[in-house]
C-alpha cells in the first residue's frame, strides 16, 4: 500500500469538503473492497474520507418504503427486525454475502457505489424500484447502474441513503461462486401487484440487469413453471474460468424458478 | 487432588498439548521474530512466462527512500553463490541421465516463469523495498512461452541443458512381459486421467529472517521449514560451500507445509547472502500472491491406462505412460514425486503379474512442481482407482467385489509386486468390508431410488488404496537415485529428577508431535507425558535429523525415540542392579519401576536417574554417569498403510452441483499411538483430496500467467463443503518398525479423489456419462449431463 492521508470527518458536509481538499481521493466507507485495492497497490489515492462517523447508518420504515442509510452494515441489515419485517428477501440477501468478517464491515453504500457485476445489493437495488438518495439528487435504480463498475455517481458524490420500494413478494436466490462466494448469477425477483421485476447479479457483461422476458411472463403466471418456455440467451454474459455464458444463462433461469415461490 | 496414575500412552486420545498456544494466537513464527537493525527484503519477479533479459536498470531503485541496496542475478554470481539442488535423480530409458539445469538465486539472462526472482531490494521498511522494486527497469525480449506440457516437447526450449523440455524419460517393469499379458487379455480396459494442478496454499506463507554474525563468520536462519537440518545442509554444503557449524537454521512454529516446505527455496539464500552483504539481518515475508506465485505446486499429470483382464475378470497386467509437468525448474524432489513414489506403487492392493510404466517429466513456464500431500502416490491411487472402477463397470461387476477377486491374498505377504517394492504385511478384505457396512453399501440402491423421487443423482464410488510411507531405507533411496539418506535422530535425555527431553529430527508443523512423540515416551517409561517435552527444530539443539514428509514422523521419527527410550532402559538396568546389589539379568522394568524378579525390592525411574546425575553410590568404573542416549533408526523398509475410502454423493442436474452426502473412510495405520490425532490427520487429509476432486485447479493461461492466483478465483476446501466423516480402522502391524506403525499424514488425501470421482460418474451414469475429470466443478458436471443428453437425443 502507498502511504496516503486519512480524515474521519463527523457529517457528510465535512466529508466533502474534505474529499474537495485532497485532489484525487476516496470515500472509504466498510473498506472490503478499497482497502484491498490499496493493499495490492492498484489505486493510490490522495487522501481517504472515512465516512464511518457521518451517521448515515440508520435503517427506517417509512410506510411505503424502507430507508436504510448507505453506512449500513450488511450484518445490520441481515438483523435488523425493520428489514426482516419490510422487506425479508433483502435481509437473507444481507445475510448471505461473503463471510461473517466482511459482513461485520461492509456496507450497502459501499456495494452499490462499487456497482461489482458479482455484488448482490445492485439486483436488489433494481428489482425493488429503489432510489438512491445523494448529497446533491436523487437517481432511479433504472437510471444509477451505467455498465461493470461504473454508476451514475459523479466525483465526490456520495450515497447518503436508499429507500426501498416495498413489494408484495420478494426473494433472491444466488448461486455462489465456489471461490470467492461472490454472486456467479443471483436473481432477485419483486412482485409488486402485477408488476414483476427480475434482476439478475453475476451474469451480465455490463453489470446487473433486467430481465424483461421473465418478468413479463411472470407478470402474468407468477410461478416457477411458467418459466420453463423462456430461453435465456447467452449473449452479453460473462465467460470465465468458472462460468461459461451457456452456463450461466442456465443458472439465470434455474435461479430465478427458485426464487419465485 | 493431584493424582498421578493414570498414564497417557500408546493409545491413548490424550488432546494436543500444544494446541493451546496456537488456539489463543500465541504460537511464534518465522514473522513473529524480529532483529534489531533488521531490514526488509522485496523480491522483483518476471510478470512474463518465458524472456531473455537484455538490461536491468536499477538505478532508480537505488536511490529511492529507505533503500540500502539493490541487487541482481551479477551480484550473486561475483560471489559464486550456487542455487538450489536436485535431490533424486534417476536414469532416462536411453541409458542418459536426467537432465538438470541450474536455478540460479536470481535470474541470469533469461526469466522462465510468471514470478522468477529477478532482483532483491533491501530497504528500511518492505513497503519502501516494494517501491524501490518499482522503479527498477528490466527490458525483455520476449520468447513464446511453453504452457501446455503435453506438448511442451514441441515448445521453445527452456533450458540449454534440457532438450524437447523432457527432463526425464524413466521407465520401470517389464515392458515385454507387459504387453504380452496384455496382448493375451480377454479384455483391455483403457483410460486417460488428469491428476490436476494444485496449489499447496499452507496457511502461514513463507518466510526468512537470516543474520550473519562478523565476530565468528556465522549465520543464523530462521525459516518455514519442514526440515530445518537439510536446509541447513544444503545451503551450507551446496550453495555457500560453508562449514555446516557457521549456519544455524530454525524452524520455530511453521504454520502448515503439505510437502512445499520441505525443499531450500531461493528466497531463504538470497536473505542468507544478503545479511553478510549489507551486514544486517534481512527479513523476508511472501504475501498471498507470491505463495500462489512461488510456492512449488503439486499433481498435474496426465496418465494413460491400459488393464488387461482375464476371461474371470483377473488382472493379467498394467501399463501406464505418464506425462508431468515438472515446470521451470527442477526443485529438490521434484523428479522422484512422479517416478519412484509413483510408479512404484501401481500395483496398488491388487496382485498383478505384469506391470510396466513410462514417465516423461516436463519443463514449462510455470512454477516447479514437487511433493504435495503424498506426493506421487495420490496420482498413483487416482488413476488405478478410477481403472478399477471403470473396469468393473465394463465387465458387469459390482465394484467391491471386482476389487476383492483382485486383492492381493492375505497369505500372499510378504508380497513382492513387479515394480520393486516389497508389501510387508497387509490385509485388504477387511477394510473394505468394514467400510461398506459403515456406508450401508448393501442398502445404497434403495438411497439412489429416494434421491431420484427428488429429482437428485446419487452415486457411490470406492478407493481402496496403498501407500509407501516412513520414508525409507536408505539402501534402497541411495540405489534409486536418491542424493541423501532417510533415517530418522532422537536424543533422550533424561533430567536428574526424572523428567524427560526428547530432541527429535522430525520436525512438527501441525501434526502433534508434542503430544504423540511424548505418548511413546510416557508408555516404555510408565511415567506421566506431563514429565515430557519434546523439542524440535532448531539445528542446535536437535541431533542431525532429516525432517517431517513422506508421512515418516512416526515410523521412522518415533522409532528413533523408541530405540533410544530402550538404550535409556538399558543402562537404568544396569544402575538399579548396582543399587539393589543384583544382578542385571534379574532386574525387570515394568510401569515405571525397576524390579528384582521374584522380590520386593524395586527402584522407581526417578530414583535411578537422580543416581546416574549424583553418582555417590553408582558403578563408576564400569559406568558413565548421566542419563542421555542417542539413535539414529534407518528403516529396513517402507511401511505400507492402506485402506478403503467410500464416498457418496449427490447430483443436481439443473446446476451440476455435486454435494458429498456421506463418507467411510476405513484405514489400516498398524498401531495408533494417538488415535484421536489420527482421526484429525484422515479428516485433514479428505478435506484435501475433496478439495483436488471438486474445487481446486491451479490454471495458467496460454501466456503462462496464473490466472487463479488469489482466492478470488481457486477455490479451497470449506467446512461446508464437507459432510461429516465416518472413520474406521483396521490394523495389520507394520512389522518394519517396533512400534508396528505405519503412517496416516497422507492417507486421506491419497484415498479420497477417486472415491469422490467414482461416486460422481455412478451417479451420473444412468445417463450414459463415463467420465468425469478433477475438479468435478459445477459447470463441468452440468455440461457434461447437457452433453450426455443431447447425445441422447440423438
Ligand atoms: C471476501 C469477500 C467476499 C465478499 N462477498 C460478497 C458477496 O458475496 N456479495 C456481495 O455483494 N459483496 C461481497 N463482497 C463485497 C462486500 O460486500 C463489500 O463490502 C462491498 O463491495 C463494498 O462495501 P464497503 O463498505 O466495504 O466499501 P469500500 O470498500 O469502503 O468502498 C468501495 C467503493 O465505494 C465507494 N463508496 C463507499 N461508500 C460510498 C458512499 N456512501 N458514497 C459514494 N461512494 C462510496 C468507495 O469510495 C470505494 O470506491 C465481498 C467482499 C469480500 C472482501
Amino acid at each position: 500500500m502507498y502511504s496516503t492521508k486519512y480524515v474521519k470527518p463527523n457529517s457528510t458536509t465535512e466529508a466533502l469538503e474534505a474529499i474537495k481538499s485532497l485532489g484525487e481521493g476516496k470515500f472509504l466507507a466498510g473498506g472490503m473492497t478499497l482497502i484491498p485495492t490499496l493493499k495490492q497497490r492498484l489505486a493510490s489515492p490522495d487522501g481517504l474520507v472515512d465516512i464511518s462517523g457521518c451517521k448515515l447508518d440508520s435503517i427506517a420504515d417509512e410506510g411505503e418504503t424502507l430507508k436504510i442509510g448507505a453506512m449500513a452494515r450488511h450484518v445490520s441489515v441481515a438483523e435488523s427486525a425493520v428489514v426482516k419485517k419490510a422487506i425479508p428477501a433483502l435481509a437473507k440477501l444481507a445475510d448471505g454475502i461473503g463471510d461473517r468478517q466482511v459482513r461485520n464491515r461492509g456496507t450497502i453504500g459501499g456495494s452499490v457505489a462499487n456497482n461489482d457485476p458479482s455484488a448482490c445489493y445492485p439486483s436488489a437495488v433494481l428489482a425493488l424500484k429503489a432510489t438512491i438518495h445523494t448529497n446533491i439528487r436523487s437517481i432511479a435504480a433504472d437510471d444509477f447502474f451505467t455498465g461493470m463498475f461504473e454508476t451514475a455517481l459523479e466525483d465526490d458524490e456520495i450515497i447518503e441513503f436508499i429507500s426501498f420500494s416495498k413489494p408484495t413478494k420478494a426473494n433472491y436466490v444466488k448461486f455462489p461462486n465456489p471461490a470467492s462466494r461472490y454472486a456467479m448469477v443471483g436473481v432477485f425477483v419483486a412482485q409488486f401487484g402485477d408488476e414483476v421485476r427480475v434482476a439478475v447479479t453475476g451474469a451480465g457483461e455490463g453489470g446487473v440487469f433486467r430481465h424483461q422476458e421473465m418478468e413479463s411472463v411472470l407478470s402474468s403466471n407468477f410461478s416457477a413453471d411458467s418459466l420453463s418456455s423462456v430461453k435465456i440467451d447467452s449473449d452479453g454474459l460473462i465467460s470465465d474460468l468458472h462460468a461459461s455464458a451457456e452456463y450461466r444463462a442456465n443458472l439465470i433461469k434455474e435461479m430465478t424458478k427458485r426464487a419465485v415461490v | 487432588m493431584n493424582e498421578v496414575t493414570k498414564i497417557d500412552g500408546i493409545g491413548s486420545s490424550v488432546r494436543r498439548t500444544e494446541d493451546k498456544k496456537f488456539l489463543t494466537g500465541k504460537g511464534k513464527y518465522t514473522d513473529d521474530i524480529n532483529r534489531p537493525g533488521q531490514v526488509q527484503a522485496y523480491f522483483l519477479r518476471s510478470d512474463v512466462a518465458h524472456a531473455k533479459i537484455k538490461k536491468i536498470d536499477i538505478k532508480n531503485a537505488q536511490s529511492a527512500p529507505g533503500v540500502i541496496g539493490v541487487f541482481t542475478g551479477d551480484d550473486i554470481a561475483a560471489d559464486k553463490v550456487g542455487g538450489p539442488i536436485c535431490g533424486w535423480v534417476v536414469p532416462c530409458r536411453d541409458g542418459s541421465a536426467t537432465k538438470e539445469p541450474p536455478h540460479p538465486l536470481l535470474a541470469q539472462g533469461k526469466v522462465r516463469f510468471v514470478g522468477d526472482a529477478i532482483a532483491v531490494v533491501l530497504a528500511e521498511t518492505a513497503e519502501q523495498a516494494k517501491s524501490g522494486a518499482e522503479l527498477i527497469d528490466v527490458d525483455y525480449e520476449e520468447l513464446s512461452p511453453v504452457v501446455d506440457f503435453e506438448n511442451a516437447g514441441d515448445g521453445a526450449q527452456i533450458h540449454d541443458e534440457v532438450p524437447n523440455n523432457c527432463y526425464f524419460d524413466w521407465e520401470l517393469g517389464d515392458e515385454k512381459a507387459t504387453a504380452d499379458a496384455l496382448s493375451g487379455a480377454k479384455k483391455i480396459v483403457k483410460l486417460r486421467v488428469r491428476n490436476n494442478r494444485l496449489v499447496p496454499n499452507a496457511m502461514e506463507p513463507r518466510c526468512a529472517l537470516a543474520e550473519f554474525d562478523n565476530l565468528d563468520d556465522s549465520y543464523t536462519l530462521h525459516t518455514t521449514s519442514q526440515n530445518p537440518h537439510l536446509t541447513r545442509l544444503v545451503l551450507a554444503a551446496f550453495m555457500f560451500a560453508i562449514p555446516e557449524s557457521k549456519l544455524r537454521v530454525i524452524a520455530p512454529d511453521v504454520g502448515g507445509g503439505f510437502g512445499s516446505k520441505i525443499y531450500v527455496y531461493i528466497e531463504e539464500a538470497v536473505c542468507v547472502w544478503a545479511s553478510k552483504k549489507v551486514g544486517r539481518p534481512v527479513k523476508w515475508t511472501a504475501d498471498r500472491t507470491q505463495a500462489f506465485l512461488t510456492d512449488c505446486h503439486g499433481r498435474d499429470h496426465v496418465n494413460d491406462v491400459q488393464l488387461g483382464l482375464d476371461e474371470n475378470n483377473k488382472i493379467v497386467g498394467l501399463r501406464v505412460d505418464t506425462v508431468c509437468n515438472l515446470g521451470a525448474y527442477l526443485s529438490a524432489f521434484s523428479v522422484v514425486v512422479p517416478t519412484y513414489l509413483h510408479g512404484t506403487l501401481l500395483s496398488g492392493q491388487y496382485d498383478i503379474p505384469a506391470i510396466y510404466t513410462n514417465v516423461k517429466g516436463m519443463a514449462t513456464n510455470t512454477v516447479n512442481v514437487d511433493a504435495y500431500r503424498g506426493a506421487g502416490r495420490p496420482e498413483a491411487t487416482y488413476l488405478l482407482e478410477r481403472t478399477m472402477e471403470t473396469a468393473a463397470r465394463e465387465v458387469g461387476m459390482d465394484p467391491a467385489e471386482f476389487r476383492r477377486i483382485n486383492f492381493i491374498p492375505k497369505d500372499a505377504f510378504p508380497y513382492q509386486t513387479q515394480v520393486a517394492l516389497q508389501y510387508d504385511i497387509g490385509d485388504y478384505e477387511p477394510h473394505l468390508d468394514k467400510a461398506m457396512e459403515m456406508i450401508d453399501y448393501s442398502n445404497f440402491e434403495k438411497r439412489r431410488a429416494e434421491a431420484a423421487k427428488r429429482g437428485m443423482y446419487r452415486g457411490i464410488g470406492i478407493s481402496s488404496y496403498i501407500e509407501a510411507c516412513g520414508l525409507a531405507p536408505s539402501a534402497v533411496v541411495g540405489a534409486l537415485g536418491g542424493r541423501v539418506g532417510l533415517w530418522e535422530s532422537a536424543s533422550v535425555r533424561v533430567n536428574p529428577t526424572g523428567t524427560i527431553s526428547v530432541f527429535t529430527g522430525s520436525h512438527s508443523h501441525g501434526q502433534g508431535h508434542a503430544t504423540t512423540f511424548a505418548q511413546i515416551v510416557a508408555d516404555k517409561l510408565g511415567i506421566p507425558m506431563e514429565n515430557v517435552e519434546v523439542v524440535h527444530g532448531d539445528t542446535d539443539k536437535t541431533p542431525f535429523g532429516m525432517g517431517s514428509y513422506g508421512s515418516r514422523s512416526l515410523a521412522s521419527g518415533g522409532s528413533a525415540i523408541s530405540k533410544a527410550v530402550d538404550k535409556i532402559i538399558n543402562k537404568s538396568k544396569k544402575i538399579a542392579a548396582h543399587l539393589l546389589e543384583a544382578s542385571e539379568d534379574d532386574i525387570d522394568f515394568k510401569d515405571g519401576k525397576f524390579v528384582v524378579g521374584g522380590t520386593d525390592k524395586e527402584k522407581a525411574f526417578g530414583e535411578i536417574a537422580l543416581a546416574a546425575y549424583v553418582p555417590h553410590n553408582y558403578p563408576l568404573e564400569t559406568l558413565e554417569p548421566g542419563l542421555e542416549e542417542n539413535a539414529f533408526y534407518d528403516p529396513t523398509n517402507f511401511v505400507y498403510p492402506s485402506g478403503t475410502h467410500i464416498a457418496e454423493v449427490e447430483v443436481d442436474p439443473a446446476t451440476g452441483v455435486v454435494q458429498v452426502v456421506d463418507w467411510a473412510a476405513c484405514d489400516d495405520f498398524g498401531n495408533l499411538v494417538n488415535p484421536m490425532i489420527v482421526e484429525g490427520q484422515v479428516h485433514g487429509g479428505i478435506a484435501q483430496g475433496i478439495g483436488q476432486a471438486l474445487l481446486e485447479d491451479a490454471h495458467y493461461d496460454e501466456n503462462g500467467q496464473l490466472l487463479t492466483a488469489s482466492y478470488m478465483d481457486y477455490c479451497m476446501p470449506r467446512a461446508d463443503d464437507l459432510p461429516s466423516f465416518k472413520v474406521g480402522y483396521t490394523t495389520t502391524p507394520s512389522t518394519v518398525n517396533d512400534l508396528g506403525v505405519k503412517g496416516c499424514g497422507e492417507a486421506g488425501a491419497i484415498a479420497s479423489p477417486p472415491a469422490l470421482i467414482n461416486a460422481v460418474i455412478d451417479a451420473l451414469s444412468p445417463l450414459g456419462v463415463t467420465d468425469m475429470s478433477m475438479p468435478a466443478t459445477p459447470q463441468k458436471v452440468w455440461k457434461a449431463i447437457q452433453d450426455s443428453q443431447s447425445v441422447a437425443a440423438e
